[in-house]
């Protein structure tokens, strides 16, 4: 891929940058215009094989299943929304009550939980802060996998398989080393002024950290926020393995992914495949939305998170 | 309140800010990952109570394990490519988005709509897994209503009585599903690696741009050693999820928990969740992540060795 890099107006601006300063010049000119359209041609390509998949997706739901089976490239015969209404009652409305209830919980109590052991790791110096701080922060090296056995487990003995409190507690808990490592940073570089003022205006710690800090590191906690809402709502094998109905009276929650699998197996018998692209829409479109609206403290969040 | 009383308090403070978060952490996070290493010298079913202690033989069982053994192949084939290909095609994506422009006045200069293109490829990123799972199922469907096989149809590739299986064929499968991989990465990294270009001091382009450096030059011998840095976290992030797969393969190919046909998509994770839900072998499960667990360890490691370069300062 990078020996398009060398245009053939390129190779020519290399040999012809000698003699003349005004040839160079036009070498250079002509190197540009030319790099320009290929860059474009191959960014513009890259970007059709993003859009057009996700475009051809939606359009899916629109057609019957023998459209879809028969051949790709057709176009819908109808434009009626009944496979939107059809996968939200075949469970994806379920499904996206189920995530939402999860988030609902686990994203406030990430952001909380996770302030507050930044926040006292950050600031306060005692001994071992440094030990906790890097227990903390090395669960994100290690893969899931490794702990899914024991956890299984652990949850199965709390009682809390296929709860929504068991798998909110496990999301608290998995989204703590990027949290803390994240509000960690964020609350060094608050100044140590402001926590003096507080003093001797006679607050104490606990309200310092609710009424001052907390809402000075409001634009770090916007960033972590996003991500944990993405990260929590795309996960998929937590509640692989701790949403499973354990009796078959136990009521299915799955959540949305987990979900959207299940369809995918359904629809494969059922043969009602519209439903199946339906369903992929409608988780699509949240996420869509958040992406759009957010996209530049996700794009920041996440750079600056991969970079430290 | 005195400050007396506030010094007094400061541990109170601390432990309380510390606790919930920490037992959360402790109890979920950190003791499974202990056990698992405890575990893993057991032949533990997951079903019984009891369970003895075996020594070794999780892990010399492991060796003769024909199915981890593919596994561990796929794994570190797609170990090289996914990293290769996602960085070659983010870095060579970043420098046309920043570089690509017309030079103008000022220099080298980005394409136009460079926010745009920035924007666009990002998106597959923040798509869970799953719905790429359901997309790209689609996409790589066996008969002409998949949107691949459609259009090698229409482009006249294939007979139309014959597309491709392409998630059922031995040879293909772990492409298409690196595919789907480098799909959803390069957007990320792309981003990434603008982020890093911009950082560098324009004067240092214009420099080398006076100097009489083509583009190339300038991208080989100026922007990729300063990029370095992130090169290499790079690698190690694409290489730690060419080590995981699991949602792929599990959901995308044939099989209890993928790894078809014939294993020939099998990954480390797969066989691991098929031991574990499916055979009831937890004890074997676990000795299991423990390999994956010291892999990722060594591969990290490796990466960043090898990648490392004396580091530019600006």
């Amino acid at each position: 891929m990078t020996t398009v890099i060398k245009a053939p107006g390129e190779a020519a601006a290399e040999r012809s940058g000698g003699p003349g300063r005004t040839k160079e010049r036009d070498g250079r000119r002509s190197e540009g215009v030319v790099l320009n359209v290929f860059s474009h041609g191959f960014l513009v390509l890259w970007a059709i094989m993003i859009v057009l998949p996700l475009i051809w997706l939606a359009l899916g739901a629109f057609k019957t299943d023998a459209q879809i089976g028969g051949s790709a490239l057709s176009w819908p015969s109808n434009w009626h929304f009944d496979a939107f209404g059809r996968a939200w009652t075949k469970g994806i409305g379920g499904y996206f009550a189920n995530t939402l209830i999860v988030l609902v919980f686990s994203v406030p109590l990430t952001m909380l939980f996770g302030s507050m052991a930044a926040y006292v790791l950050a600031r306060y110096p005692f001994t071992g802060n440094r030990l906790v701080y890097y227990f903390f922060v090395s669960g994100a090296m290690f893969p899931v996998f490794l702990a899914l056995v024991p956890l299984f487990f652990m949850v199965k003995r709390f009682d809390m398989l296929n709860t929504y409190q068991g798998l909110i507690l496990v999301y608290v808990a998995y989204s703590m080393p990027f949290t803390v490592f994240f509000m960690h940073s964020f609350f060094r570089t608050l100044p140590t002024a402001i926590y003096e003022a507080a003093v001797i205006d006679g607050a104490s710690d606990t309200r310092i950290f609710f009424q001052v800090m907390l809402p000075m590191a409001k634009p770090g906690l916007i960033s972590v926020g996003i991500f944990n809402i993405l990260g929590q709502w795309n996960q998929y094998i937590l509640p692989a393995v701790l949403m499973q109905p354990q009796t078959s009276a136990d009521p299915e929650r799955y959540m949305l992914t987990q979900g959207l699998i299940q369809l995918q197996y359904q629809m494969g018998y059922e043969t009602d495949l519209p439903v199946l692209f339906a369903g992929a829409t409608i988780a699509i479109i949240p996420m869509l939305a958040v992406y759009l609206s957010f996209q530049r403290q996700i794009q920041a969040g996440l750079t600056s998170a991969t970079l430290k | 309140m005195s400050h007396v009383a506030q010094g007094r308090g400061k541990g109170g403070f601390i432990t309380a800010f510390l606790f919930a978060p920490l037992a959360l952490y402790l109890t979920f996070v950190i003791w499974p990952y202990v056990q698992t290493f405890g575990y893993s010298f057991t032949n533990w079913t997951g079903q019984s109570p009891t369970f003895d202690f075996v020594g070794l033989e999780n892990y010399s069982t492991l060796l003769k394990d024909d199915d981890f053994r593919g596994a561990l192949g796929h794994n570190l084939l797609l170990l090289v490519f996914v990293p290769v290909v996602t960085i070659l095609l983010a870095l060579f994506f970043a420098f046309m988005v920043n570089a690509g422009g017309r030079s103008g006045a000022g220099g080298v200069q980005g394409v136009s709509g460079s926010r745009i293109y920035k924007i666009v490829y990002f998106f597959p990123q923040v798509l869970s897994l799953a719905i790429l799972a359901v997309l790209f199922g689609a996409i790589y469907r066996s008969d002409e209503g998949g949107l691949l096989n459609g259009f090698l149809i229409k482009l006249g590739l294939i007979d139309p009585k014959h597309p491709v299986e392409w998630l059922n064929e031995p040879n293909f499968v772990l492409w298409c599903l690196l595919l789907v991989v480098v799909w959803h990465g390069v957007g990320f990294y792309l981003v990434l690696f603008s982020a890093a270009m911009q950082s560098v001091p324009k004067d240092i382009y214009e420099a080398a741009l006076l100097d009489g450096a083509g583009r190339a030059q300038t991208f080989f011998k100026v922007t990729l050693p300063l990029l370095w840095d992130s090169v290499q976290t790079s690698a190690v992030y694409l290489g730690i999820a060419a080590m995981d797969m699991f949602v792929l393969v599990s959901t995308m190919t044939s099989g209890q928990f993928g790894g078809g046909p014939d294993h020939h998509s099998e990954v480390m994770s797969t066989v691991l969740m098929r031991n574990f839900l499916y055979f009831g072998k937890s004890g074997y499960a676990c000795a299991m992540g423990v390999v994956m667990l010291v892999l990722t360890m060594i591969l990290s490691v490796i990466t960043l060795r090898a990648t490392r370069r004396e580091r530019i300062e600006f």
